[in-house]
């Protein structure tokens, strides 16, 4: 039976079909909805154990456990900076991440810059922030271009202990 | 016995001997709760105790392998300063990844406004990032099934799945996904997913000398960070939206959006 309306809808069912196949090889097997539903999380179920793959650079040396992990070989200096003011700031902020160190990497690369320190301890006008608690230094006026740590130390920055 | 009573106690027999004994023993809750943990990670930013330092977002470009150099970031400080005189003034230069070393304002396009000190009302700061949404719009305008939210609350992308077409970027009234200049695909903070698989607070939160930046599991009524969120005046951004952000703000500002 030959009919101007059956041809172009067998061409329709033979897209729709080749469509279909096409989807099934290509779209991979887990994609589907978690408890959230297909609005919000329709998605590729092996992702989630691909971002969780991923490697961790830092280690613990926040606020929960922070001198716990370095105190263990470097146990003289983190006593020294506990003690201090500097006591807060996590290892890691300025000696870099140390997730497998000593393995890798088995030297730390320390950020002994001018820049680090000027983070909190640029003078900035803000008598109601908690910013006005830390001592600041205008960064034009202080020996311009030195490193702090030439004079200061991080680890103790007491000035009356100043070298 | 008649014919009723036998089959009745037919039925009984039957009944009872379908039991497993599994069915009668009782469930204990917490056991149950421990082999299938109900997770929902929820942030909590002190913007009272931020000074603008910028750790965080060294630390999360670090961890994450995001372009130190781009102007792009996950995570990111402002700046307000209100002056007594009553203008308001917000920046963020490249998204505090240096700190705040100068006073002046970038105004963006290289201008710069010098604030004078005396003039200076209040001034702090507020670290932002993704906000992780109940329902977050990003994943319901993704053309290809490239982001979602998982089960335990955190909204990812599919970085082998997703075509780059931007959608998610435009749809997110908070502007906490970028482009990722390397890899060529929507980007944003994962909560730092891999971390938290692993048992550790996420990059930003370690790196935090002060505090300002928290995470634990809304879903646990012990849990300290939920505590807070239940017990004290907190504030998310944007909430007329309907996205139901779950970053909490301790000492919100109406300015801050």
């Amino acid at each position: 039976m030959k009919s101007h309306v059956w041809r172009p809808l067998y061409v329709v069912i033979a897209l729709v079909v080749g469509l279909l196949v096409f989807r099934f090889f290509y779209v991979p097997h887990d994609f589907s909805s978690g408890k959230r539903g297909f609005m919000y999380s329709f998605h590729r179920m092996s992702n989630e154990a691909e971002w969780k793959q991923q490697p961790a650079k830092y280690g613990t040396t926040g606020r929960e456990r922070m001198h716990e992990y370095c105190s263990a070989c470097h146990g003289a200096v983190v006593k020294v900076r506990s003690e201090n003011l500097h006591g807060i700031i996590p290892c890691e902020d300025c000696h870099g991440p140390a997730m497998n160190h000593p393995e890798a990497p088995e030297k730390l690369n320390i950020d002994r810059s001018r820049e680090l320190c000027l983070r909190c301890h640029t003078n900035l006008p803000y008598t109601t922030s908690e910013r006005k608690r830390i001592p600041g230094i205008d960064p034009k006026g202080h020996n311009p271009g030195e490193q702090c740590v030439k004079c200061h130390n991080p680890h103790n920055p007491k000035l009356e202990d100043m070298k | 016995m008649d014919r009723r009573d036998f089959l009745k106690k037919c039925v009984m027999v039957v009944a009872g001997a379908s039991i497993p004994l599994s069915a009668l023993t009782l469930v204990d809750p917490r056991k149950v709760l421990a082999a299938n943990p109900d997770i929902q990670w929820a942030f909590l930013v002190d913007t009272n105790k931020c000074v603008g330092c910028g750790f965080c977002v060294k630390a999360c470009k670090t961890e994450n392998d995001i372009p130190f150099d781009a102007n792009v970031t996950r995570t990111w400080v402002e700046r307000y300063v209100y002056t007594k005189d009553d203008r308001r003034y917000v920046d963020s230069p490249k998204g505090a990844l240096n700190g705040f070393t100068e006073s002046r304002i970038d105004l963006g396009k290289g201008e710069f406004k010098e604030i004078d000190p005396k003039n200076v009302g209040k001034a702090f700061f507020v670290p932002k990032l993704c906000n992780h949404c109940t329902t977050p719009p990003c994943t319901q305008v993704c053309p290809v099934g490239a982001t979602y939210k998982t089960d335990d609350g955190v909204v990812l992308v599919d970085r082998k799945w997703c075509i780059g077409c931007g959608y998610c970027i435009m749809a997110c009234p908070y502007a906490a996904r970028f482009f990722h200049p390397v890899l060529k695909v929507a980007d944003k903070c994962t909560f730092c997913y891999h971390r938290l698989s692993k048992g550790l607070q996420s990059a930003c939160v370690n790196a935090c000398p002060f505090g300002a930046r928290r995470m634990g599991n809304i879903h646990d009524p012990n849990d300290p960070i939920t505590q807070i969120i239940m017990n004290e005046r907190v504030g998310v951004l944007k909430d007329e939206f309907g996205t139901k952000p779950q970053a909490f703000y301790i000492g919100l500002a109406q300015e801050v959006r």
